[in-house]
């Protein structure tokens, strides 16, 4: 687990720094007073009911919105992925897989195929976009923010319209491409109650920063209580375990080891009845 | 040979069709007919006050389609209207105000009719010159942000976010469009620019399996049109814009036949 940045060390340098950084629209503020950093290797996730100001953080946070009070700093030469929330394409535009990923920046064949590898859709380079399902859609996306090999990938709600099972496997993708690339993630979750083990820090917003913290601090501080009223007595679901195979398109399986075999072994760990490992106590409320 | 008038306006209209192509994909991709034929009817405005002010009517035209998005831009920041409202209110008004201010100079014959449906016969070659010199200066500026034009189709947080500016590639898109309608105007006419630019691309559509792919097929698709509907124009003695786009209405029915049968598998489905 990259736990560097804990310890006696100084912080490096955020490449990202919010400052009291606000959006005013229509006569009232969607969120005010965000001080936020993000730095290399760290996960911050946030969470929030609908209308929170979720996504107008994340936006301001990347330069897309202006903050009408307090600044954004950006690192120089920042390089940005972003997955938005919504991207809708329209039926006139034919636009395949390989043509998205290459939608703001060239990129080699050989770097798409590897992102087409890595969030697990080889297969569909040739695809047209419309003809995707929602969890081979958000797979894509992801293939197009990671491939530019950026400093910072800003994902809003990535694991809208996945599965269970695909959910977790992205959660994981994410926390890999974490690991490897060594990029910040700013993520968006859609379900207060589950948020990845990897985050090091999930900020509560309602408007403004209610809490903020490691997974656990949060799940146990009252704010969060506060806020998402009597469902969020059960715990804050924490995804930690690991997949040590792959289901390959055609039906094979790929182990850990890289062995590729025609079906799981039986000693297989985590199976088809994939289940978030709880954290913090007592029952999961997930729907 | 450019003599003729038929080959002048062929040649004038075959220049036109292939710039008019990757354009109107773009206003089929971001569903912007409405604004086009907005910029378009402005156009009769511009021809008014170039008479008027005694320039040239290509810059007229121009000018006061540039002036007429830039007011739409404007007036959609606040919140009142609806986008479709303001166009329709801006798109006729425009139009009506260019009509009342030819009757009104009786000191100059204008060729109303040519202007709003095209005259194969009014053709020159300065128009030649202007055609493939507006048209090559368009292409090259398309295919210089094409990336970043493309990037903000799809999503603007997302080519704002990567670094592409699209407020940017708006705002040139604008001038563009402002550029073909003015060249546009003496073939097709001012009430049926739209129409050239939005047929093409869309038979284009089911032919092609990329951006690009639909607009170079949206180039030719036109040319076809354009040299199919002077011929026409040319034997029934009819104003050429309509039939233009007659021709490209006759393209796009034919692309809608399940022919696709008779092709090799590659070009079926998707």
């Amino acid at each position: 687990m990259p736990t560097g940045h804990i310890g006696p060390a100084p912080l490096p340098e955020p490449l990202i720094d919010m400052r009291n950084a606000g959006v005013f629209r229509s006569g009232r503020w969607l969120v005010r007073d965000i001080d936020l950093q993000l730095r290399r290797g760290e996960i911050v996730t946030l969470i929030g009911p609908n209308g929170s100001g979720k996504s107008t953080t994340a936006k301001m946070a990347i330069k897309v919105l202006k903050p009408d009070e307090g600044q954004v700093i950006h690192a120089p030469g920042l390089r940005i992925g972003y997955v938005p929330q919504k991207l809708a394409i329209d039926w006139t535009l034919p636009l395949s897989v390989e043509r998205l990923i290459t939608l703001t920046s060239p990129q080699k064949k050989q770097d798409i195929e590897h992102a087409l590898e890595a969030v697990g859709i080889p297969h569909l380079a040739k695809a047209e976009m419309r003809h995707l399902s929602g969890g081979e859609f958000q797979r894509a996306l992801l293939a197009r923010a990671m491939v530019r090999k950026p400093d910072i990938l800003v994902l809003d709600e990535p694991v809208q319209g996945v599965d269970f099972i695909g959910e977790a496997a992205l959660y994981e993708l994410i926390e890999k491409l974490r690991d490897t690339s060594h990029c910040g993630v700013l993520l968006i979750s859609h379900d207060l109650h589950l948020v990845m083990a990897a985050t090091d820090r999930v900020i509560c917003l309602n408007g403004h920063i209610c809490c903020s913290g490691t997974p656990k601090d949060v799940a146990a501080s009252k704010e969060y209580a506060k806020l998402f009223g009597p469902r969020a007595s059960g715990p804050l679901a924490i995804y930690e375990h690991h997949h040590d195979h792959t289901h390959l398109p055609d039906g094979r399986v790929r182990h850990a080891d890289g062995s590729v075999t025609d079906h799981c072994h039986e000693h297989d760990g985590h199976h088809h009845d994939h289940t978030p490992t709880l954290k913090a106590g007592g029952k999961s409320t997930h729907a | 040979m450019l003599d003729d008038f038929f080959t002048r306006a062929l040649i004038a209209g075959v220049g036109l069709a292939l710039t008019t192509g990757p354009l109107g994909c773009f206003i089929v991709w971001r569903r912007m007919a409405y604004f086009g034929d907005t910029m378009a009817h402005s156009a009769l405005l511009g021809v008014a006050l170039a008479f008027f002010f005694e320039i040239n009517v290509m810059i007229g035209v121009f000018t006061v389609a540039v002036l007429i998005s830039g007011l739409l831009l404007l007036l959609q920041r606040r919140d009142s209207l609806s986008t479709d409202s303001l166009l329709g209110i801006l798109s006729h008004s425009t139009l009506a105000l260019g009509l009342v201010m030819v009757a009104f100079m009786t000191w100059i014959r204008v060729d109303l009719l040519g202007f709003l449906f095209g005259d194969i016969l009014a053709v020159s070659k300065t128009d030649i010159a202007f055609i493939y010199g507006g048209g090559l200066a368009v292409l090259l500026v398309m295919m210089w942000l094409w990336r970043p034009l493309l990037a903000a189709t799809v999503n603007e947080d997302v080519a704002k976010a990567e670094g592409l500016h699209p407020d940017f590639s708006r705002i040139v898109f604008m001038l563009l469009m402002a550029v073909v309608i003015a060249i546009a105007m003496k073939i097709v006419g001012i009430l049926l620019i739209t129409a050239l630019l939005i047929i093409p691309a869309a038979t284009a559509r089911r032919l092609s399996t990329t951006p690009e792919q639909m607009a170079v097929f949206a180039s030719l698709l036109g040319a076809v049109a354009v040299v199919a509907g002077l011929f026409g124009s040319l034997r029934f003695d009819t104003p050429s814009g309509p039939s233009i786009v007659v021709a490209a209405l006759g393209v796009f029915i034919l692309s809608l036949l399940p022919l696709h049968i008779l092709l090799p598998s590659t070009a079926r489905g998707r």
